[in-house]
């Protein structure tokens, strides 16, 4: 179990390394200059080049490589090109706004999904079962801004009663969390089924009927208990998808965290904001999916042969 | 073979998905020639007219007719999966046919490559590479289209590391074929089933990123008639103008749910183990 722990640590090491490099590389190839960018329509040459000198941005890539590497290495994260200040303090005072939303946008994906998944189990082949899947199979094809725009259509603008704009108090969270989470949900509960009716054809739970277990005990005690760990994996696996749809939806919802920061960043070429911010989201992908093989390793000793 | 093809329309849903997605192609192919007006004719004195009257779906904020932009943008989306999955599945195949074949020190390297790639949010990947290959028609396509190689090239590894072991190929190999012939001819076909089922479904995904892509600004650019992109340019008239909201989004979700359903077919017409599921 260690040797696999270490191993899967090793690995994530290396990816951050290779993300950290490619994100610097492919940034560079966008065409077009960021010290023209910020120093504006109005600039001359020589106050672009003197732009280009304080941002270091006048030395040659690999020597821009070899400095940005080394200062990662101790903990340093650069400047923001525009704001001056150190990427790290701008990451991290954004950081927090998108984990809370992950985790309200995951709590209302695992809330509707896991039930939902068991509801159409138990039901299979009725019109409970069809009707959850097909509504669940129109929330994985629906995009998740639209999903968005549609709520903020009939909270925010027809019944008003939801804010749909910054994060000022709780009742921002509804309709960003509703947007991230349904999508997900719709993922988790068609997985649940399948994991659920899987295990329901067992022959353990054949003899749990035959003593005279309850459906709900046969249910909720024999096979949830054994389809948990294909569905802590599927929650898993669901957190790529989380993170991606934080871009769009804090975006729509004006949400100050890190994915309308990136994006942000991103058009107005702030390229040491935009490789901090996609190496702490990488960080956080890594080290979820991390977690996840260790959830499962523990959960099913046959992962670790 | 008419008996095995009508067994794959079995299901209702997937006779009404292939309907949709041949009304979505002939859509596509003359959507403009049926369209009631031209998709970019503006009309000042006519902007923000909800639907009903001499427009069916309203008008946008140039005055121009929304249905006539829906239909028109059908082409873009419905390009953006053709070509993103053609560009992912070549690059997976290049990436995944080598590594799972030959296993070792190719194979952990592209799979670091694949990690890597994957440690990546896809919109964030696609929206730096649609940065770096600059304007036009097809990069933002192209750019989704690579952001999805490590997800085939994966699914493509997985299938000749099964394959590779079978005993047929044990037999092709002991009658003298070359890796190349192997690759190409023995294992490929068997693996084509599942890799198609992955392209069908993975078009709809890359319907949606092109359209996020649009929806955040850097796909396709305003006139263009792009579903993401007039969503974007709905943002602004949520109060005044809601049904430029809800039109495109509704385009976007009625062709993935055809693409999704026509996947979801295909994949248990293949596998008749999961038609009971």
């Amino acid at each position: 179990m260690a040797v696999y722990i270490a191993k899967k640590i090793g690995l994530t090491f290396v990816v951050l390394f290779c993300a950290a490099t490619c994100s610097f590389f492919l940034l560079r190839l966008i065409p077009g200059d960021p010290a023209e960018a910020l120093a504006g329509p109005q600039a001359t040459q020589s106050d672009v080049a003197a732009v280009r000198a304080s941002l270091n941005l006048d030395k040659p890539i690999p020597l821009q490589y070899t400095a940005y590497m080394g200062n990662l290495l101790k903990g340093d994260l650069g400047y923001s090109y525009r704001s001056r200040r150190p990427v790290l303090d701008e990451v991290l005072a954004r950081w927090p706004n998108t984990l809370r939303l992950s985790l309200t946008s995951m709590l209302v994906a695992v809330v509707i999904g896991v039930p939902v998944g068991i509801f159409a189990a138990r039901r299979r082949g009725k019109l409970g079962d069809t009707l959850s899947m097909g509504i669940s199979f129109l929330g994985i094809s629906m995009p998740s801004f639209w999903l968005g725009m549609l709520l903020i259509l009939l909270f925010s603008v027809r019944f008003k009663l939801l804010p749909f704009y910054g994060m000022d108090s709780p009742l921002n969270y509804i309709l960003p969390s509703l947007t991230l989470g349904l999508g997900i949900a719709a993922n988790i509960a068609r997985l649940t089924r399948v994991s659920m009716l899987e295990v329901l054809d067992q022959d353990y739970i054949r003899t749990a009927r035959g003593k005279g277990v309850s459906e709900a005990g046969v249910v909720y005690v024999h096979a949830l208990r054994n389809a948990a760990v294909s569905i802590i994996t599927i929650i898993g696996l669901q957190l790529g998808a989380l993170l991606g749809g934080q871009v769009v939806t804090e975006t729509l919802f004006s949400w100050p965290g890190l994915g309308r920061m990136i994006v942000d960043a991103l058009t107005a070429r702030d390229y040491m904001v935009v490789q901090g911010g996609i190496l702490v989201l990488a960080l956080t992908f890594t080290i979820l999916n991390l977690l996840t093989d260790i959830c499962y390793a523990v959960l099913d000793p046959r992962i670790r042969l | 073979m008419l008996k095995n093809s009508l067994g794959f329309f079995r299901r209702p849903s997937t006779l009404i998905a292939a309907v949709i997605f041949l009304i979505l192609i002939i859509v596509c192919l003359f959507g403009t020639s049926i369209a009631p007006y031209p998709p970019y004719e503006q009309n000042l004195e006519n902007k923000l007219q909800p639907p009903g009257g001499g427009h069916l779906f309203g008008t946008d904020d140039f005055g121009r007719d929304l249905f006539s932009r829906v239909l028109a943008g059908a082409k873009y989306s419905l390009s953006a999966g053709l070509v993103s999955v053609l560009v992912g599945l070549t690059g997976g195949l290049l990436l995944g046919v080598p590594a799972g074949y030959y296993g070792g020190w190719l194979d952990r390297l592209v799979m670091l490559i694949c990690d890597t790639m994957l440690a990546f949010p896809g919109i964030l990947m696609a929206m730096a590479l649609s940065m770096v290959l600059g304007q036009g028609r097809f990069t933002p396509m192209i750019a989704v289209g690579i952001s999805s190689i490590p997800v085939f090239a994966r699914l493509v590894r997985s299938q000749f590391l099964s394959i590779r072991e079978r005993q047929y190929i044990e037999a092709a190999r002991a009658a003298g074929a070359g890796d190349l012939r192997i690759a190409l001819f023995y294992i490929l076909p068997n693996a084509f089933g599942t890799v198609m089922v992955q392209a069908t479904l993975r078009m709809g995904t890359a319907i949606i990123t092109a359209a996020t892509l649009s929806f955040l600004g850097l796909g396709a650019q305003p006139p263009e008639p792009e579903w993401g992109s007039m969503l974007n340019a709905a943002r602004a008239y949520f109060f005044s103008a809601p049904h430029l909201a809800v039109f495109p989004g509704l385009a976007i979700t009625i062709t993935v749910v055809a693409v999704n359903i026509l996947g979801d077919s295909l994949r248990d017409y293949l596998d008749p183990r999961l038609r009971e599921r």
